[in-house]
């Protein structure tokens, strides 16, 4: 036992300041962490030092009868994020690609954009030998420079034509965007920006178009216009009988 | 049958240097345009973003399925018993090896990083088909080198069957890996069949095979040493059922696709309408690389003639190449169909057959992979006893009537 206990009064008054100090310093760090709570909330985005979590899955979803015939801002505006620079040759990187399609009975046309279809069981994940296809717990799948090899096993394994292998040195590239000769590639979902929270280059640049054709958001989240969309209209997968659950779905097909 | 004597060849003569350093200068020729490759970037090669596994790829295929095809022969005397084959077996374990190594080289140096081999060794995703081959080339090799020791090593020689019983499983699996590269692509029309992996062991018999044939002939004949009628006779025999039995898959194969509708496109592509590989496959694979050997192994007057029995190998080995040209190019050149009963049309050459032509380096490098394996077994058989001293009728078999 302490023999110089404090009096009950002085005691009171210690306890007094106690509380002051706890309720002011949470007060304060209220204050400090709340604009990221609420940013976070708002935007999805990822502080840096947090792990990707698999509660989120992005996903897009195409709205095939708003992509207008002829409009490529799509394309432009993943070129120029991504620092791609594509021509008319075979060995050009493509992506994302406007796909121009006339059904072969009735001769309707219709054109919408392909790109990495990000598959939940993606076929370039399971091929590549060393690790460097891969999936995130976020559902985005990307290409780790670091151990491609460039076998290219992945681009013979995609259904999709989505991704490109680097035929010659590259240059004027983008710092968020590391690309190199002898590595394959293909669309990221522009991940340096959804970790900041912003929507892929493509989906912003249909919007400031005007047509919408392309949303982005949380598959997983039931309350988000991806997630609702999806649920109350019918869209479909290219290659669905493969049944690799792309994150990327299509309207109106 | 009279004790077997191996010895090295003497391999002093001028001609055996100028053999060599002429294989050598194709093996050099092959480094020389993979620096280019590398240094350039594949823009130099005829391979782009639709066609992206080119000629480097025919050759290293066919290199990595005709080594084990060649230990074929040993196995048969390891595995099946067969006394006659004994004498074979060294060259044909060293023919398996040195063909892998020159196949696993082209590859390797066709990779868009071939600088970061030691990845491909050190990170692996075990659910890739190209990752079990990785483990399946380096258990070859060793496997191959011990059942070499044990044929070598008289003290060894106990274990030489058990050597040769795991070289010829592990064989089998080698080239069911090769198979499933194709086989388990699952997007593409022309592969994704369980069918390829037994094929490729039935091609790998005839390609293994034909190349060991060659190279025994030529290394007999050049080094002045007695090659009988019996040997030959025996192996142009079992080269005819290979081939008819690789024949006889290539059209299970095409037939299994026939009667699937959607494989009609695919299959009209490769069959009538895909030029080069319609060419390749008609003319290439089926006649030269198919009918016209048979023909010549199965008819008593002409294989008795060796420069007939060379050229049916010959032809073997090219139809053989240009078996694996269709499958690989072709497959390729075929668009995928994403949007089944839509025309597509885009910027990027959705739905429409994809252009390759092989360019002089890759043309290079494939012949450089073959240059290596044969300067391999040209200096192994120099420096250690691969072949025995006379392979003549009465030394192989002494009843045998060739």
């Amino acid at each position: 036992m302490n023999d110089s206990q404090p009096s009950p009064n002085s005691s009171n008054e210690v306890d007094e300041h106690r509380r002051n100090f706890i309720g002011a310093s949470a007060a304060l760090a209220g204050l400090t962490v709340a604009p990221g709570v609420v940013v976070y909330g708002l935007a999805h985005a990822k502080p840096d030092n947090e792990p990707v979590t698999n509660k989120v899955r992005w996903g897009m979803l195409v709205d095939a009868t708003k992509c207008a015939d002829g409009c490529t801002d799509c394309v432009t505006a993943c070129h120029t994020e991504n620092a791609i620079q594509t021509g008319a040759l075979e060995t050009d990187p493509h992506w994302i690609r406007k796909v121009e399609l006339k059904d072969m009975r009735t001769g309707r046309s219709q054109s919408l954009p392909v790109m990495c279809q990000h598959c939940e069981d993606a076929p370039c994940v399971d091929v590549c030998p060393t690790g460097a296809s891969f999936k995130r717990a976020d559902g985005i799948v990307l290409v780790d420079r670091h151990i491609c090899i460039g076998c290219r096993y992945c681009v013979m394994a995609c259904p999709y034509k989505a991704r490109s292998f680097i035929h010659e040195t590259l240059t004027d590239q983008n710092p968020d965007v590391p690309r190199g000769k002898g590595c394959v590639e293909s669309c990221t979902m522009c991940v340096h920006r959804v970790d900041r929270g912003q929507q892929p280059a493509c989906v912003e640049a249909c919007s400031k178009a005007g047509h919408n054709a392309i949303i982005f958001g949380d598959l997983n989240d039931p309350t988000s216009d991806i997630a609702q969309r999806v649920a109350g209209h019918p869209t479909s997968q290219l290659r669905a009988d493969l049944a690799l659950n792309p994150g990327v779905r299509y309207e109106g097909l | 049958m009279a004790s077997i004597t191996f010895r090295e060849i003497e391999g002093s003569s001028p001609r055996y240097w100028f053999l060599l350093g002429f294989i050598a200068l194709f093996a050099a020729l092959g480094l020389g345009a993979a620096y280019y490759m590398e240094h350039h970037g594949h823009i130099v090669t005829g391979m782009n973003n639709s066609i992206v596994w080119g000629t480097p790829h025919v050759f290293a295929v066919f290199l990595i399925v005709a080594a084990s095809g060649a230990l074929n022969v040993a196995s048969i005397a390891s595995v099946f018993g067969k006394v006659m084959y004994k004498p074979l077996a060294p060259l044909s374990a060293l023919l398996a090896f040195s063909l892998l190594m020159g196949g696993l080289t082209v590859l390797m140096l066709d990779l868009g990083r071939p600088d970061r081999l030691i990845i491909a060794m050190t990170y692996y995703n075990l659910k890739s088909v190209f990752a079990w081959n990785v483990v399946l080339y380096t258990g070859f090799f060793s496997i191959v080198a011990v059942y070499i020791w044990t044929m070598m090593e008289k003290k060894m020689g106990g274990f030489s069957k058990a050597a040769g019983m795991a070289a010829f499983i592990w064989r089998l699996i080698l080239t069911t890996g090769t198979g499933s590269i194709f086989g388990f692509l699952v997007a593409r029309d022309a592969y994704n069949s369980a069918l390829l992996a037994p094929m490729f062991i039935i091609l790998s018999f005839a390609y293994g095979l034909a190349v060991y044939l060659l190279v025994l002939i030529s290394a007999y004949t050049w080094s002045g040493r007695p090659l009988g009628d019996a040997v030959l006779k025996r192996l142009g025999r079992l080269l005819a059922v290979f081939v008819a039995a690789a024949l006889y898959f290539v059209f299970v194969y095409h037939l299994t696709n026939l009667y699937f509708t959607k494989q009609h496109a695919v299959e009209h592509f490769i069959l009538v309408s895909g030029g080069i590989y319609t060419t390749l496959f008609w003319v290439g694979q089926i006649l030269i690389g198919g009918i016209v050997p048979l023909i010549i192994l199965l008819n008593p007057t002409l294989r008795a003639s060796r420069g007939l029995l060379v050229a049916a190998c010959l032809m073997v080995v090219f139809g053989g190449l240009a078996q694996m040209y269709v499958t690989i190019i072709g497959g390729q050149a075929f668009p995928l169909d994403i949007f089944p009963g839509w025309e597509e049309k885009s910027a990027f050459f959705d739905g429409v057959v994809h252009h390759y032509a092989p360019s002089l380096p890759e043309v290079l490098l494939g012949l450089g992979g073959l240059a290596i394996a044969l300067v391999m077994v040209t200096f192994g058989i120099k420096i250690l006893r691969f072949m025995p001293d006379s392979l003549a009728d009465a030394e192989i078999d002494p009843h045998a009537k060739a």
